[in-house]
Protein backbone atom coordinates (compact mmCIF):
# COMPACT_ATOMS: atom_id res chain seq x y z
CA UNK A 1 0.00 0.00 0.00
CA UNK A 2 2.28 2.69 0.91
CA UNK A 3 5.54 1.28 -0.61
CA UNK A 4 3.49 1.72 -3.93
CA UNK A 5 4.30 5.76 -3.55
CA UNK A 6 7.25 6.92 -5.63
CA UNK A 7 8.54 10.31 -4.20
CA UNK A 8 8.74 12.59 -6.89
CA UNK A 9 8.86 11.48 -10.37
CA UNK A 10 12.22 10.84 -12.06
CA UNK A 11 12.05 8.61 -14.71
CA UNK A 12 15.34 7.08 -15.23
CA UNK A 13 17.04 7.63 -18.94
CA UNK A 14 19.67 9.08 -21.25
CA UNK A 15 18.10 11.56 -23.19
CA UNK A 16 19.53 14.71 -24.39
CA UNK A 17 17.14 15.97 -22.09
CA UNK A 18 18.58 13.88 -19.31
CA UNK A 19 22.16 14.75 -20.00
CA UNK A 20 21.38 18.60 -20.04
CA UNK A 21 23.20 20.52 -17.15
CA UNK A 22 20.52 20.97 -14.36
CA UNK A 23 20.99 24.67 -14.07
CA UNK A 24 20.29 25.60 -17.66
CA UNK A 25 17.12 23.41 -17.34
CA UNK A 26 15.59 25.21 -14.49
CA UNK A 27 16.79 28.54 -16.01
CA UNK A 28 15.26 27.18 -19.87
CA UNK A 29 12.10 26.49 -18.05
CA UNK A 30 11.87 29.81 -15.59
CA UNK A 31 12.23 31.94 -19.19
CA UNK A 32 10.13 29.77 -21.09
CA UNK A 33 6.75 29.91 -18.18
CA UNK A 34 7.55 33.46 -18.41
CA UNK A 35 7.13 33.45 -22.04
CA UNK A 36 4.61 31.91 -21.98
CA UNK A 37 2.84 34.42 -20.24
CA UNK A 38 4.46 37.52 -22.46
CA UNK A 39 3.06 36.22 -25.56
CA UNK A 40 -0.57 35.39 -26.18
CA UNK A 41 -0.83 35.05 -30.02
CA UNK A 42 -1.96 31.85 -32.11
CA UNK A 43 0.90 31.61 -33.41
CA UNK A 44 2.92 31.76 -30.32
CA UNK A 45 0.62 29.05 -28.85
CA UNK A 46 1.69 27.00 -32.12
CA UNK A 47 5.22 27.33 -31.57
CA UNK A 48 4.64 26.45 -28.00
CA UNK A 49 3.12 23.62 -28.44
CA UNK A 50 5.22 22.60 -31.60
CA UNK A 51 8.53 22.79 -29.04
CA UNK A 52 7.07 21.17 -25.94
CA UNK A 53 5.66 18.18 -27.97
CA UNK A 54 9.11 17.76 -29.45
CA UNK A 55 10.64 17.84 -25.86
CA UNK A 56 7.98 15.75 -24.63
CA UNK A 57 9.20 12.90 -27.88
CA UNK A 58 13.01 13.99 -27.14
CA UNK A 59 12.87 13.15 -23.48
CA UNK A 60 12.05 9.13 -24.24
CA UNK A 61 9.05 9.01 -21.59
CA UNK A 62 6.49 7.27 -22.37
CA UNK A 63 3.36 9.58 -23.59
CA UNK A 64 1.31 8.68 -21.36
CA UNK A 65 3.23 8.79 -18.17
CA UNK A 66 3.75 12.75 -18.77
CA UNK A 67 -0.34 13.24 -19.92
CA UNK A 68 -1.01 11.30 -16.32
CA UNK A 69 0.93 14.38 -14.89
CA UNK A 70 -1.88 16.73 -15.77
CA UNK A 71 -4.31 14.29 -14.20
CA UNK A 72 -4.20 16.10 -10.53
CA UNK A 73 -4.91 18.89 -11.88
CA UNK A 74 -6.96 18.13 -14.76
CA UNK A 75 -10.39 19.81 -12.73
CA UNK A 76 -9.17 22.82 -12.18
CA UNK A 77 -7.98 23.60 -16.16
CA UNK A 78 -11.60 22.33 -17.04
CA UNK A 79 -13.03 24.82 -14.76
CA UNK A 80 -11.31 27.91 -15.73
CA UNK A 81 -12.16 26.82 -19.00
CA UNK A 82 -15.59 27.16 -18.06
CA UNK A 83 -15.26 30.09 -16.40
CA UNK A 84 -13.61 31.76 -19.09
CA UNK A 85 -16.13 30.30 -21.75
CA UNK A 86 -19.11 32.85 -20.10
CA UNK A 87 -17.18 35.75 -18.80
CA UNK A 88 -15.88 37.16 -21.71
CA UNK A 89 -17.65 39.67 -23.57
CA UNK A 90 -17.98 39.72 -27.58
CA UNK A 91 -20.50 37.94 -29.77
CA UNK A 92 -22.62 35.85 -28.39
CA UNK A 93 -23.59 32.62 -29.59
CA UNK A 94 -26.20 31.13 -27.09
CA UNK A 95 -27.12 32.41 -23.83
CA UNK A 96 -28.37 29.85 -20.72
CA UNK A 97 -30.42 31.53 -17.63
CA UNK A 98 -27.98 34.48 -17.42
CA UNK A 99 -24.50 32.59 -18.89
CA UNK A 100 -23.86 34.30 -22.46
CA UNK A 101 -21.51 32.02 -24.45
CA UNK A 102 -19.48 34.11 -26.89
CA UNK A 103 -17.01 33.52 -29.61
CA UNK A 104 -14.24 35.25 -27.11
CA UNK A 105 -14.80 32.96 -24.53
CA UNK A 106 -14.33 30.15 -26.06
CA UNK A 107 -11.02 31.64 -27.77
CA UNK A 108 -9.98 32.37 -24.46
CA UNK A 109 -10.79 29.29 -22.81
CA UNK A 110 -9.04 27.34 -25.19
CA UNK A 111 -5.67 29.95 -24.70
CA UNK A 112 -5.81 29.47 -20.58
CA UNK A 113 -6.67 25.86 -20.78
CA UNK A 114 -3.82 25.63 -23.42
CA UNK A 115 -1.01 27.59 -21.31
CA UNK A 116 -2.00 25.91 -18.14
CA UNK A 117 -1.25 22.56 -20.12
CA UNK A 118 1.78 23.54 -21.35
CA UNK A 119 2.61 25.07 -17.87
CA UNK A 120 2.09 21.39 -16.13
CA UNK A 121 3.42 19.46 -18.75
CA UNK A 122 7.14 21.69 -18.98
CA UNK A 123 7.61 21.76 -15.73
CA UNK A 124 6.82 17.62 -15.10
CA UNK A 125 9.36 17.46 -18.14
CA UNK A 126 12.07 18.71 -16.11
CA UNK A 127 11.16 16.56 -13.06
CA UNK A 128 10.92 13.59 -15.16
CA UNK A 129 14.27 14.05 -16.90
CA UNK A 130 16.10 15.42 -13.34
CA UNK A 131 17.12 13.18 -10.65
CA UNK A 132 15.74 15.48 -7.48
CA UNK A 133 19.76 15.20 -6.07
CA UNK A 134 20.94 17.17 -9.10
CA UNK A 135 17.88 19.46 -8.98
CA UNK A 136 19.04 20.34 -5.42
CA UNK A 137 22.39 20.53 -6.41
CA UNK A 138 21.28 22.61 -9.54
CA UNK A 139 19.38 24.77 -6.97
CA UNK A 140 22.30 25.65 -4.49
CA UNK A 141 24.48 26.34 -7.09
CA UNK A 142 21.48 29.02 -8.70
CA UNK A 143 21.25 30.27 -5.34
CA UNK A 144 24.51 30.96 -4.16
CA UNK A 145 24.87 34.06 -5.35
CA UNK A 146 22.54 35.39 -2.68
CA UNK A 147 24.85 34.44 -0.56
CA UNK A 148 26.16 37.61 0.33
CA UNK A 149 22.50 38.87 1.23
CA UNK A 150 22.81 35.91 4.35
CA UNK A 151 20.95 33.50 2.10
CA UNK A 152 21.71 30.17 3.41
CA UNK A 153 22.26 28.44 -0.12
CA UNK A 154 24.60 25.19 0.82
CA UNK A 155 22.53 24.44 3.90
CA UNK A 156 18.95 24.79 1.95
CA UNK A 157 20.33 22.14 -0.53
CA UNK A 158 21.47 20.08 2.37
CA UNK A 159 18.59 19.74 4.37
CA UNK A 160 16.55 19.39 0.95
CA UNK A 161 19.04 16.40 0.13
CA UNK A 162 18.66 15.09 2.92
CA UNK A 163 14.64 15.07 3.11
CA UNK A 164 14.40 13.80 -0.15
CA UNK A 165 16.68 10.51 1.24
CA UNK A 166 14.68 9.87 4.18
CA UNK A 167 11.45 9.91 2.31
CA UNK A 168 11.47 7.00 1.38
CA UNK A 169 13.06 4.92 4.41
CA UNK A 170 10.16 6.82 6.86
CA UNK A 171 7.80 5.67 4.90
CA UNK A 172 9.18 2.09 4.77
CA UNK A 173 8.99 2.45 8.31
CA UNK A 174 5.58 3.71 8.42
CA UNK A 175 4.82 0.87 6.38
CA UNK A 176 6.27 -1.55 8.24
CA UNK A 177 5.28 -0.15 11.72
CA UNK A 178 1.61 0.00 10.39
CA UNK A 179 1.87 -3.47 9.56
CA UNK A 180 3.05 -4.62 12.57
CA UNK A 181 0.73 -2.80 14.37
CA UNK A 182 -2.06 -4.31 12.20
CA UNK A 183 -0.88 -8.10 13.16
CA UNK A 184 -1.54 -7.12 17.17
CA UNK A 185 -4.98 -6.23 15.69
CA UNK A 186 -4.37 -2.56 15.05
CA UNK A 187 -7.23 -0.91 12.90
CA UNK A 188 -6.71 2.04 11.09
CA UNK A 189 -9.81 2.22 9.15
CA UNK A 190 -12.55 2.47 10.69
CA UNK A 191 -14.33 4.64 13.21
CA UNK A 192 -14.92 8.32 13.44
CA UNK A 193 -12.29 10.74 12.90
CA UNK A 194 -11.25 11.19 17.07
CA UNK A 195 -10.93 7.35 17.06
CA UNK A 196 -8.87 7.27 13.80
CA UNK A 197 -6.37 9.97 15.10
CA UNK A 198 -6.15 7.78 18.52
CA UNK A 199 -5.24 5.13 16.42
CA UNK A 200 -2.35 6.90 14.78
CA UNK A 201 -0.62 7.05 18.50
CA UNK A 202 0.84 3.43 17.62
CA UNK A 203 2.58 4.23 14.71
CA UNK A 204 3.64 8.24 15.68
CA UNK A 205 5.64 7.20 18.71
CA UNK A 206 7.63 4.55 17.48
CA UNK A 207 8.04 6.48 13.92
CA UNK A 208 9.37 9.74 15.53
CA UNK A 209 11.57 8.25 18.18
CA UNK A 210 13.30 6.02 14.57
CA UNK A 211 13.11 9.65 13.07
CA UNK A 212 15.47 11.32 15.95
CA UNK A 213 17.68 8.19 16.18
CA UNK A 214 18.33 8.29 12.39
CA UNK A 215 18.86 12.37 12.58
CA UNK A 216 21.18 11.96 15.44
CA UNK A 217 23.00 8.84 13.67
CA UNK A 218 23.31 10.71 10.85
CA UNK A 219 24.73 13.84 12.00
CA UNK A 220 27.00 11.67 13.96
CA UNK A 221 28.15 10.01 10.57
CA UNK A 222 28.50 13.72 8.67
CA UNK A 223 30.65 14.89 11.94
CA UNK A 224 32.90 11.72 11.79
CA UNK A 225 33.59 12.33 8.26
CA UNK A 226 34.52 16.33 8.90
CA UNK A 227 31.28 18.54 7.74
CA UNK A 228 31.75 21.53 8.44
CA UNK A 229 29.11 23.08 6.27
CA UNK A 230 29.32 24.55 2.89
CA UNK A 231 32.24 26.80 3.10
CA UNK A 232 35.09 25.51 1.00
CA UNK A 233 33.11 22.43 0.44
CA UNK A 234 33.80 21.00 -3.26
CA UNK A 235 31.25 18.44 -4.88
CA UNK A 236 32.06 14.62 -6.20
CA UNK A 237 30.30 15.39 -9.25
CA UNK A 238 30.27 18.88 -10.08
CA UNK A 239 27.69 20.26 -12.58
CA UNK A 240 29.67 21.13 -16.29
CA UNK A 241 27.87 23.11 -19.12
CA UNK A 242 29.02 21.47 -21.94
CA UNK A 243 28.00 21.41 -25.81
CA UNK A 244 24.24 20.18 -25.54
CA UNK A 245 23.63 23.20 -22.87
CA UNK A 246 24.88 25.73 -25.45
CA UNK A 247 22.76 24.22 -28.17
CA UNK A 248 19.98 24.24 -25.83
CA UNK A 249 20.29 27.72 -25.11
CA UNK A 250 21.13 29.13 -28.53
CA UNK A 251 17.67 27.28 -29.56
CA UNK A 252 16.19 28.92 -26.78
CA UNK A 253 17.20 32.22 -28.02
CA UNK A 254 16.53 31.47 -31.30
CA UNK A 255 12.84 30.61 -30.33
CA UNK A 256 12.62 34.22 -28.53
CA UNK A 257 13.71 36.05 -31.62
CA UNK A 258 11.75 34.73 -33.90
CA UNK A 259 8.58 35.11 -31.18
CA UNK A 260 9.06 38.52 -30.65
CA UNK A 261 9.88 38.75 -34.61
CA UNK A 262 6.18 37.69 -34.88
CA UNK A 263 4.93 40.21 -32.17
CA UNK A 264 6.50 43.20 -33.89
CA UNK A 265 5.65 42.22 -37.69
CA UNK A 266 2.17 41.31 -36.45
CA UNK B 1 -4.89 -27.87 10.18
CA UNK B 2 -2.27 -26.02 8.65
CA UNK B 3 -1.38 -22.94 6.57
CA UNK B 4 -1.29 -23.49 3.31
CA UNK B 5 -0.01 -21.18 0.01
CA UNK B 6 -1.40 -22.14 -3.18
CA UNK B 7 0.92 -20.57 -6.41
CA UNK B 8 1.09 -17.35 -4.57
CA UNK B 9 2.58 -14.23 -6.56
CA UNK B 10 3.46 -10.94 -5.60
CA UNK B 11 4.78 -7.78 -7.54
CA UNK B 12 5.49 -4.70 -6.03
CA UNK B 13 4.71 -1.51 -7.66
CA UNK B 14 3.31 -3.17 -11.14
CA UNK B 15 3.67 -1.49 -14.43
CA UNK B 16 6.01 1.16 -13.37
CA UNK B 17 9.64 1.37 -14.05
CA UNK B 18 10.32 0.06 -10.71
CA UNK B 19 8.52 -2.93 -10.77
CA UNK B 20 10.01 -5.84 -9.24
CA UNK B 21 8.40 -9.69 -8.71
CA UNK B 22 8.81 -10.70 -5.02
CA UNK B 23 7.27 -13.91 -4.87
CA UNK B 24 6.73 -16.29 -7.69
CA UNK B 25 4.46 -19.34 -8.05
CA UNK B 26 5.22 -20.63 -4.47
CA UNK B 27 2.99 -23.59 -2.98
CA UNK B 28 3.38 -25.48 0.18
CA UNK B 29 1.99 -26.47 3.13
CA UNK B 30 3.00 -25.74 6.73
CA UNK B 31 1.84 -28.77 8.75
CA UNK B 32 0.45 -27.96 12.37
CA UNK B 33 2.93 -28.61 15.23
CA UNK B 34 5.80 -28.26 12.25
CA UNK B 35 8.71 -25.48 12.88
CA UNK B 36 10.06 -24.59 9.34
CA UNK B 37 12.65 -22.33 8.61
CA UNK B 38 12.68 -20.28 5.39
CA UNK B 39 16.46 -18.73 4.38
CA UNK B 40 17.59 -16.97 1.41
CA UNK B 41 19.92 -14.54 0.62
CA UNK B 42 18.70 -10.57 1.02
CA UNK B 43 15.79 -9.71 -1.21
CA UNK B 44 14.85 -13.18 -2.14
CA UNK B 45 11.28 -12.67 -0.89
CA UNK B 46 11.54 -14.06 2.35
CA UNK B 47 9.75 -10.96 4.27
CA UNK B 48 7.10 -11.00 1.25
CA UNK B 49 6.34 -14.41 1.92
CA UNK B 50 5.98 -14.37 5.74
CA UNK B 51 3.69 -11.24 5.73
CA UNK B 52 1.08 -13.04 3.04
CA UNK B 53 0.66 -15.53 6.21
CA UNK B 54 -1.26 -13.19 8.04
CA UNK B 55 -2.61 -11.12 5.36
CA UNK B 56 -0.53 -8.14 5.57
CA UNK B 57 0.08 -8.32 1.85
CA UNK B 58 -2.72 -10.42 -0.44
CA UNK B 59 -0.99 -12.19 -2.84
CA UNK B 60 -1.62 -10.94 -6.88
CA UNK B 61 -2.67 -14.38 -7.87
CA UNK B 62 -3.02 -17.83 -5.95
CA UNK B 63 -4.11 -17.86 -2.39
CA UNK B 64 -3.20 -18.39 1.11
CA UNK B 65 -5.49 -20.42 3.48
CA UNK B 66 -4.84 -20.91 7.15
CA UNK B 67 -7.28 -23.96 8.45
CA UNK B 68 -8.97 -23.97 5.15
CA UNK B 69 -10.07 -20.02 5.51
CA UNK B 70 -9.18 -17.70 2.14
CA UNK B 71 -7.02 -15.21 3.81
CA UNK B 72 -8.03 -12.71 1.47
CA UNK B 73 -11.74 -13.35 1.33
CA UNK B 74 -13.24 -9.90 1.06
CA UNK B 75 -16.46 -11.25 0.46
CA UNK B 76 -19.69 -10.24 3.12
CA UNK B 77 -19.88 -13.68 4.56
CA UNK B 78 -16.19 -14.44 4.21
CA UNK B 79 -14.40 -11.28 5.75
CA UNK B 80 -15.18 -12.44 9.11
CA UNK B 81 -14.03 -15.98 8.93
CA UNK B 82 -11.12 -14.44 6.73
CA UNK B 83 -10.09 -11.91 9.95
CA UNK B 84 -10.24 -14.43 12.45
CA UNK B 85 -8.23 -16.46 10.51
CA UNK B 86 -5.69 -13.84 10.50
CA UNK B 87 -5.99 -13.66 14.70
CA UNK B 88 -4.72 -17.15 14.66
CA UNK B 89 -1.33 -16.24 13.23
CA UNK B 90 1.04 -14.36 15.36
CA UNK B 91 3.80 -11.95 13.42
CA UNK B 92 7.01 -11.16 15.06
CA UNK B 93 8.48 -8.81 12.37
CA UNK B 94 12.23 -8.06 12.35
CA UNK B 95 13.68 -5.79 14.91
CA UNK B 96 10.25 -5.88 16.91
CA UNK B 97 11.47 -3.81 19.51
CA UNK B 98 10.71 -0.70 17.28
CA UNK B 99 6.99 -1.26 17.53
CA UNK B 100 7.41 -0.16 20.81
CA UNK B 101 4.86 3.32 22.23
CA UNK B 102 3.43 2.46 25.50
CA UNK B 103 4.29 4.35 28.47
CA UNK B 104 4.61 0.86 30.48
CA UNK B 105 5.40 -2.57 29.32
CA UNK B 106 1.94 -4.09 30.33
CA UNK B 107 0.26 -1.33 28.80
CA UNK B 108 2.34 -2.31 25.59
CA UNK B 109 2.15 -6.22 25.58
CA UNK B 110 -1.90 -5.02 26.35
CA UNK B 111 -2.13 -3.56 23.28
CA UNK B 112 -2.94 -6.52 20.76
CA UNK B 113 -5.51 -8.49 23.32
CA UNK B 114 -6.73 -5.41 24.19
CA UNK B 115 -7.73 -5.27 20.23
CA UNK B 116 -9.54 -8.58 20.35
CA UNK B 117 -11.75 -6.95 22.89
CA UNK B 118 -10.29 -8.54 26.38
CA UNK B 119 -10.14 -6.09 28.87
CA UNK B 120 -9.86 -6.17 32.97
CA UNK B 121 -8.76 -9.67 34.98
CA UNK B 122 -8.09 -11.44 31.46
CA UNK B 123 -6.26 -8.42 30.01
CA UNK B 124 -4.10 -8.77 32.93
CA UNK B 125 -3.72 -12.13 33.13
CA UNK B 126 -3.01 -12.65 29.53
CA UNK B 127 -0.20 -9.78 29.94
CA UNK B 128 1.41 -11.72 33.17
CA UNK B 129 1.14 -15.03 31.68
CA UNK B 130 2.91 -13.42 28.30
CA UNK B 131 5.61 -11.59 30.05
CA UNK B 132 6.81 -14.68 32.40
CA UNK B 133 6.93 -16.44 29.08
CA UNK B 134 9.06 -14.58 28.01
CA UNK B 135 10.95 -14.13 31.25
CA UNK B 136 10.40 -11.46 32.55
CA UNK B 137 9.52 -10.73 35.82
CA UNK B 138 5.85 -9.39 36.03
CA UNK B 139 5.59 -7.28 39.83
CA UNK B 140 8.87 -6.00 38.89
CA UNK B 141 8.93 -4.68 35.04
CA UNK B 142 4.66 -3.99 34.58
CA UNK B 143 5.03 -0.71 35.56
CA UNK B 144 8.75 0.46 33.61
CA UNK B 145 8.44 2.31 30.41
CA UNK B 146 9.68 -0.19 27.69
CA UNK B 147 12.28 2.44 26.53
CA UNK B 148 14.79 2.46 29.66
CA UNK B 149 15.19 -1.46 28.98
CA UNK B 150 18.28 -3.03 26.94
CA UNK B 151 17.94 -4.26 23.43
CA UNK B 152 17.43 -7.70 24.12
CA UNK B 153 14.63 -7.11 26.85
CA UNK B 154 13.02 -4.67 24.54
CA UNK B 155 13.18 -7.48 22.28
CA UNK B 156 11.32 -9.98 24.48
CA UNK B 157 8.54 -7.23 25.69
CA UNK B 158 7.80 -6.77 22.46
CA UNK B 159 7.60 -11.00 21.45
CA UNK B 160 5.53 -10.68 24.87
CA UNK B 161 2.81 -8.66 23.03
CA UNK B 162 2.84 -10.50 20.00
CA UNK B 163 2.33 -13.79 22.14
CA UNK B 164 -0.18 -12.10 24.56
CA UNK B 165 -2.46 -12.49 21.52
CA UNK B 166 -2.69 -16.22 21.89
CA UNK B 167 -1.38 -16.93 18.17
CA UNK B 168 -1.63 -20.81 17.17
CA UNK B 169 0.71 -20.60 14.43
CA UNK B 170 3.84 -18.17 15.45
CA UNK B 171 5.82 -16.12 12.49
CA UNK B 172 9.31 -14.77 13.20
CA UNK B 173 10.88 -13.04 11.18
CA UNK B 174 15.43 -13.31 12.18
CA UNK B 175 14.64 -13.15 15.81
CA UNK B 176 17.85 -13.15 16.78
CA UNK B 177 19.19 -10.68 14.57
CA UNK B 178 21.55 -7.91 16.17
CA UNK B 179 21.57 -9.86 19.61
CA UNK B 180 24.40 -10.80 21.71
CA UNK B 181 25.03 -14.56 21.76
CA UNK B 182 23.59 -15.41 25.32
CA UNK B 183 20.79 -13.23 23.92
CA UNK B 184 20.52 -15.42 21.23
CA UNK B 185 20.62 -18.60 23.16
CA UNK B 186 18.09 -17.38 25.44
CA UNK B 187 15.41 -16.25 22.78
CA UNK B 188 16.09 -20.16 21.10
CA UNK B 189 15.38 -21.76 24.39
CA UNK B 190 12.31 -19.56 24.95
CA UNK B 191 10.80 -20.19 21.42
CA UNK B 192 11.57 -24.21 21.66
CA UNK B 193 9.99 -24.19 25.66
CA UNK B 194 7.48 -22.58 23.96
CA UNK B 195 6.68 -24.85 21.41
CA UNK B 196 6.51 -27.58 23.44
CA UNK B 197 4.07 -26.06 26.32
CA UNK B 198 1.37 -24.42 23.90
CA UNK B 199 1.64 -26.74 20.83
CA UNK B 200 2.99 -23.93 18.74
CA UNK B 201 3.61 -24.33 14.80
CA UNK B 202 6.68 -21.96 14.24
CA UNK B 203 7.51 -20.53 11.05
CA UNK B 204 11.26 -19.22 11.75
CA UNK B 205 13.25 -17.04 8.88
CA UNK B 206 16.91 -17.26 9.28
CA UNK B 207 20.15 -16.87 7.38
CA UNK B 208 21.93 -18.79 10.59
CA UNK B 209 22.32 -22.28 9.13
CA UNK B 210 23.29 -24.05 12.58
CA UNK B 211 20.05 -23.01 14.47
CA UNK B 212 17.96 -24.14 11.38
CA UNK B 213 19.54 -27.51 12.16
CA UNK B 214 19.50 -27.48 15.54
CA UNK B 215 15.37 -26.25 15.63
CA UNK B 216 13.49 -26.74 12.02
CA UNK B 217 12.07 -29.90 11.00
CA UNK B 218 11.16 -28.34 7.38
CA UNK B 219 13.48 -25.53 5.53
CA UNK B 220 12.29 -23.50 2.65
CA UNK B 221 14.93 -22.39 0.90
CA UNK B 222 13.72 -19.12 -1.23
CA UNK B 223 16.14 -17.98 -4.68
CA UNK B 224 14.92 -14.95 -6.87
CA UNK B 225 11.17 -15.02 -5.38
CA UNK B 226 10.77 -18.76 -6.20
CA UNK B 227 10.94 -21.97 -3.94
CA UNK B 228 14.25 -23.75 -4.43
CA UNK B 229 13.73 -26.41 -1.97
CA UNK B 230 11.21 -27.60 0.43
CA UNK B 231 12.77 -30.64 2.33
CA UNK B 232 13.78 -31.78 5.72
CA UNK B 233 16.97 -29.91 6.93
CA UNK B 234 18.97 -33.25 6.13
CA UNK B 235 17.84 -33.46 2.40
CA UNK B 236 17.81 -29.77 2.28
CA UNK B 237 20.76 -29.18 3.19
CA UNK B 238 22.56 -32.23 1.03
CA UNK B 239 21.67 -30.17 -2.40
CA UNK B 240 24.52 -28.34 -1.74
CA UNK B 241 24.65 -26.87 -5.82
CA UNK B 242 21.04 -25.54 -5.00
CA UNK B 243 21.88 -24.24 -1.96
CA UNK B 244 25.13 -21.91 -3.41
CA UNK B 245 22.74 -20.96 -6.22
CA UNK B 246 20.44 -19.29 -3.44
CA UNK B 247 23.32 -17.63 -1.72
CA UNK B 248 23.70 -19.70 1.21
CA UNK B 249 25.56 -22.92 2.24
CA UNK B 250 25.36 -26.01 4.23
CA UNK B 251 25.95 -26.18 8.28
CA UNK B 252 29.95 -25.71 8.91
CA UNK B 253 29.98 -29.24 10.34
CA UNK B 254 28.32 -30.62 6.88
CA UNK B 255 30.46 -28.38 5.25
CA UNK B 256 33.44 -29.67 6.94
CA UNK B 257 32.46 -33.24 6.55
CA UNK B 258 31.74 -32.71 2.50
CA UNK B 259 35.29 -31.10 2.51
CA UNK B 260 37.13 -34.28 4.21
CA UNK B 261 35.12 -36.44 2.02
CA UNK B 262 35.99 -34.75 -1.02
CA UNK B 263 40.26 -35.29 0.47
CA UNK B 264 39.25 -38.81 0.71
CA UNK B 265 37.92 -39.44 4.27
CA UNK B 266 35.97 -41.94 3.80
CA UNK B 267 33.13 -39.86 6.77
CA UNK B 268 29.61 -40.46 6.79
CA UNK B 269 27.74 -37.46 6.18
CA UNK B 270 24.46 -38.46 7.61
CA UNK B 271 23.66 -36.06 10.53
CA UNK B 272 23.52 -32.27 10.53
CA UNK B 273 24.01 -32.10 14.02
CA UNK B 274 27.60 -30.71 15.66
CA UNK B 275 27.42 -34.20 17.56
CA UNK B 276 26.45 -36.25 14.63
CA UNK B 277 30.08 -34.68 12.82
CA UNK B 278 32.21 -34.97 15.51
CA UNK B 279 30.95 -38.80 16.08
CA UNK B 280 31.37 -39.70 12.17
CA UNK B 281 34.98 -38.32 12.44
CA UNK B 282 36.30 -40.13 15.45
CA UNK B 283 34.39 -43.48 13.50
CA UNK B 284 36.02 -42.55 10.09
CA UNK B 285 39.53 -41.85 11.75
CA UNK B 286 39.20 -45.20 14.21
CA UNK B 287 38.60 -46.67 10.55
CA UNK B 288 41.38 -45.35 8.96
CA UNK B 289 43.50 -46.53 12.04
Amino acid sequence: MLSNITIGQYFPGNSILHRLDPRVKVLLLFFFLIEIFLFSNAVAYGIFSAVAFALMLLSGIPLGMLLRSLKPLWWIILFTFVIHLFSNPGTPIAKFWWFTLTWEGIRMGCFISLRLVLLILMSSLLTFTTSPLKLTDALESLLSPFRRFGLPAHELAMMMTIALRFIPTLIEETDKIMKAQQSRGADFTTGNVMKRLRNMVPILVPLFLSAFRRADELAMAMEARCYRGGVGRTQMKSLKTGGVDYLAIAGFVLLTVSLLGIKVLA
Amino acid sequence: MSIELKQVSYTYMPKTPYEHKALDDVSFTLDEGSFTAIAGHTGSGKSTLVQHLNGLLHPECGQVLVDGVDLADSSRTGRQAAKEARNKVGMVFQYPEQQLFEETIAADIAFGPKNQGLEGEALAKRVKEAMELMGLDYAAYKDRSPFQLSGGQKRRVAIAGVLALHPKYLVLDEPTAGLDPQGREDLIQIICRLRKKWKLTIVFVSHNMEDIARLADSVVIMNHGQMAIKAAPQAAFEQVGILQAAGLQEPQMLHLLHRLQAVGLPVKADGIQLADGIHAIKEALSHAK
